[in-house]
């Protein structure tokens, strides 16, 4: 097997919109240091935005005064029931616009109104025509980094001895040669998690979620291993979607003004507003602020599936005509095209039928209406008068998007407490953690990370062990892939998906819990770690590859159970219900819950942090 | 099965092999031709279906709910930039689109270091800014004290 090793001096983890935001900035501050990306995939059209989008979901439009990031703030507070970093939320959108000038100017095709400005989806969305979305934001990353390193899996981070990063390791998922990248500054953009959760599409269709199979949680997983402080985990969330297609709602909902009802026609919300108002208003009364919180709508909706009166249903038949058909379409062939085939094989015509809205299982992630992810450090401005000598209770520790790691920055979805950046956010919070990188290494130039060699040999014995099971035990089992030995990773996926489902709140349990059924779902967890260390097994490198993203699965998903249980109450109904604290409080939980791994002890610390609110509340 | 391959039409170029985001199209050993070897770990992105020139790439629905028989094809011009789909219902209506994908030629992307590099101190603009945000200056928030 090849060896490789490669010294640089910013390492980016993930080319997705983080990662090619974040090589761009670098570049630009540092013309002559080594910025080295890799990807697992081709970064031409990886992560998230692979197939493209139809909308930039977070767009101020300072320039035209339609927006201030004072209202941003308010606004994603509202809609994450009171709980974010307003630092890291407001650094966000004062920084965002400047990115989508760029993404204009390279090329992306944005839509305009009659005024010649962006023409706006909703208040904070702009419409466009985004199939090669991807694609033009890879072009300007490749015109700034040094050296790409595509289908390169990253499974550990590195760190020296005195506990700063300094590198990572994965292995090449064709030929599968062994990577050792050292760098001062490592930047983690590996996207979010899906497929944590059993989906509700079944066997073949099962690839068909709506955030993509290859978002594996490795930012979680890396980040939790290497002992970051992470935060929020306990907010993973679902998605209302197009049925089966898990088609977006959103240019449907804002643009297009079609209405949601349950199989009466009625509005789910209106008819359960006095009983969320009950038990999930807060102090802040979240179940009047306007637009209605995501997941206050996504619980209307549950009540209704409930009690039988489902199904939901968007009328696209009250909205769609000729001549916006094709704004319609559009959505979906931009980026959800199974949803078109949907409809092209059930003989669906929206212009003449509703159809099906459903409630996603979970998934883990840090850009879109959630905010799993790293601890970090914020902006020096916002952020520095509100330290405290630990990293885990401060907001502030001298680097903008820092983890509690030195050195080890984050970003998109791997970024915690930081939500609604969505693309364009997440392509911006990638140039705020490289900015900060460079500054880093400006300050910590001259030091040389010491790395125990046979440290770097076991995590390589580690790396490749699945693959070694397998050649030994092959031979014992006539064929097939049933072994007292052995695990495939699509077994041990499977494991996962059922136990997360049935015990941590999935959709086959109606998305409820309790302290129960949490601590048996990490009895089995453990038991699955366990497992995956003497079993897990490997035929060739693609399986290789699909045995470390389940590895970082298991790893995040152990993480959400661990939040889970420490949050003592309701916060966000209907992305789960604890059943034993049922409604929501806001005198003892309007708080972060942090946690922090020991991968030696295998063990959990776990605290909060108070909420400080910058921005005044209108 | 999500993605398929045409065996009459497959050259063995290998541009779908490349591009594959979940690294799920790969040769078969005996044929040397391209095919999807983990149906269930299909996103159905047709970014394999757009990069093959001979159209030897197709979808059928996901079999747990799409019913048989309707189909969607592709055709990706990145000279013209714009993008053409064809969409056949089960039942045989038809459907056409065509959008534009980019607005400037491909490679013209003017890289970060050819600008005038700022100096890095202590101020919170990124890359290009204020100028590119179009606002005078980056906006900033007033910090207000908080007792603890
Ligand atoms: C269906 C859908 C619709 C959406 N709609 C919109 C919308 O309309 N507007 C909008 O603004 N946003 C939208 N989003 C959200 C947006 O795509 C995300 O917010 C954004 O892509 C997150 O950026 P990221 O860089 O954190 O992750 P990603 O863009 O997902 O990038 C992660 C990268 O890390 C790589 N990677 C992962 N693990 C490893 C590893 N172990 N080693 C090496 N590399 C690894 C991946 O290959 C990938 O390139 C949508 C997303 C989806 C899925
Ligand atoms: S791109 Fe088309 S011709 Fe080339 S290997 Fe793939 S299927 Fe075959
Ligand atoms: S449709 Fe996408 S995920 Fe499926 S095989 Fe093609 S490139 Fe891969």
């Amino acid at each position: 097997m090849k060896n490789k090793t490669v010294d640089c001096d910013i390492l980016i983890i993930g080319g997705g919109m983080a990662g090619c935001g974040a090589a761009w900035e670098a570049r630009y501050w540092s013309r002559n240091s080594k910025i080295v990306l890799v990807d697992k995939a081709n970064i031409d059209r990886s992560g998230a935005v692979a197939m493209g989008l139809s909308a930039i979901n977070t767009y101020m439009g300072m320039r035209w005064g339609e927006n201030t990031p004072e209202d941003f703030v308010n606004y994603v507070k509202n809609d994450l029931m009171g709980i974010i970093r307003d630092d890291l939320v407001y650094d966000v959108a004062r920084h965002v616009d400047s990115s989508v000038h760029l993404f204009d100017e390279w090329g992306l095709p944005i839509m305009k109104d009659k005024n010649g400005h962006y023409l706006r989806e909703g208040k904070w969305q702009i419409m466009i025509h985004g199939e090669s979305y991807k694609a033009i934001i890879a072009e300007a990353a490749k015109k700034s980094a040094s050296e790409i390193y595509n289908r390169v899996m990253i499974t550990h981070l590195i760190k020296d001895t005195n506990n700063k990063i300094a590198g990572a390791v994965g292995f090449d998922v064709r030929d599968g040669a062994f990577y050792l990248f050292k760098s001062k500054a490592v930047i983690v953009s590996a996207g979010g998690a899906s497929q944590i959760y059993r989906p509700r599409s079944s066997r073949e269709g099962a690839g068909r979620t709506w955030y993509p199979h290859w978002a594996s949680g490795s930012a979680y997983g890396l980040l939790i291993e290497a002992g970051a402080t992470m935060t929020m985990m306990e907010a993973r969330f679902s998605v209302p979607r197009y049925k089966d297609g898990y088609g977006p709602v959103g240019a449907w909902q804002l643009l297009l003004k079609a209405k949601q009802t349950n199989a009466l026609g009625q509005d789910s919300f209106e008819l359960h507003k006095e009983e969320i108002r009950r038990s999930f208003n807060g102090k802040m009364g979240y179940a009047d602020v306007v637009p209605t919180p995501t997941n206050l709508r996504v619980l209307s909706s549950l009540m209704e599936l409930k009690a039988g009166r489902g199904p939901i249903y968007m009328h696209t038949e009250n909205v769609l005509t000729k001549e916006n058909e094709e704004l319609g379409w559009e959505d979906f062939l931009d980026m959800t095209i199974s949803q078109a085939l949907v409809w092209a094989g059930q003989n669906v015509d929206p212009m003449k039928e509703p159809s099906e809205i459903l409630p996603s299982e979970p998934y883990a992630m840090g850009s879109h209406a959630t905010e799993n992810g790293a601890w970090a450090s914020g902006p020096a401005d916002l952020s520095s008068s509100f330290k405290n000598e630990e990293r885990g209770k401060s907001y502030f520790w001298g680097y903008n998007r820092m983890s509690t790691i030195d050195g080890l920055f984050v970003a998109g979805d791997a970024c915690g407490a930081s939500p609604h950046k969505f693309s364009s956010g997440s392509f911006t919070e990638g140039r705020i953690a490289a900015k900060s990188a460079v500054k880093y290494l400006i300050d910590h130039g001259s030091e040389h990370p010491q790395i125990e060699s046979n440290m770097i040999e076991q995590v390589k014995d580690n790396l490749y062990e699945p693959m070694e099971r397998y050649n030994k035990n092959k031979h014992e089992i006539t064929a097939g892939k049933v072994s007292p030995d052995m695990m495939w990773y699509d077994q041990g996926l499977a494991r996962l998906q059922k136990l997360m489902d049935e015990y941590v709140a999935g959709w086959g349990s109606w998305y409820t819990t309790n302290e129960v059924m949490l601590n048996k779902a990490l009895k089995l967890i453990k038991m699955l770690k366990e497992d995956f260390v003497n079993y897990a097994a490997a035929e060739d490198y693609h399986q290789l590859l699909r045995v470390w993203e389940l590895w970082h699965r298991i790893l995040t998903a152990e993480s959400i159970v661990v939040h889970m249980l420490y949050r003592k109450e309701t916060r966000w109904p209907g992305y789960y219900i604890r059943s034993d604290f049922p409604a929501i409080d806001d005198s003892g939980w309007r708080v972060f819950v942090n946690s922090r791994y020991d991968s030696k002890t295998q063990s959990w610390e776990t605290f909060t942090v108070p909420v400080i609110d910058l921005v005044v509340r209108k | 099965m999500p993605t398929f391959v045409y065996a009459s039409k497959c050259s063995g170029c290998g541009d779908c092999v490349d591009i594959c985001p979940s690294d799920i199209i790969h040769f078969d050993r005996k044929s040397r031709k391209a095919y999807n070897i983990e149906p269930d770990a299909c996103w159905e992105c047709f970014n394999c279906i757009k990069v093959c020139a001979r159209q030897a790439v197709d979808v059928r629905g996901y079999a747990d709910f799409v019913p048989m028989g309707a189909s969607i094809s592709v055709t990706r011009d990145d000279r013209k930039n714009v993008i053409d789909w064809n969409i056949m219902y089960r039942n045989g209506t038809r459907k056409k689109f065509s959008f534009q994908i980019r607005t400037t030629e491909w490679g013209s992307i003017k890289p970060p270091s050819e600008y005038p590099q700022a100096k890095i101190g202590e101020d919170e603009n990124l890359s290009l800014e204020p100028e590119k945000l179009y606002v005078d200056s980056l906006p900033r928030l007033k910090v207000r004290k908080i007792e603890e």
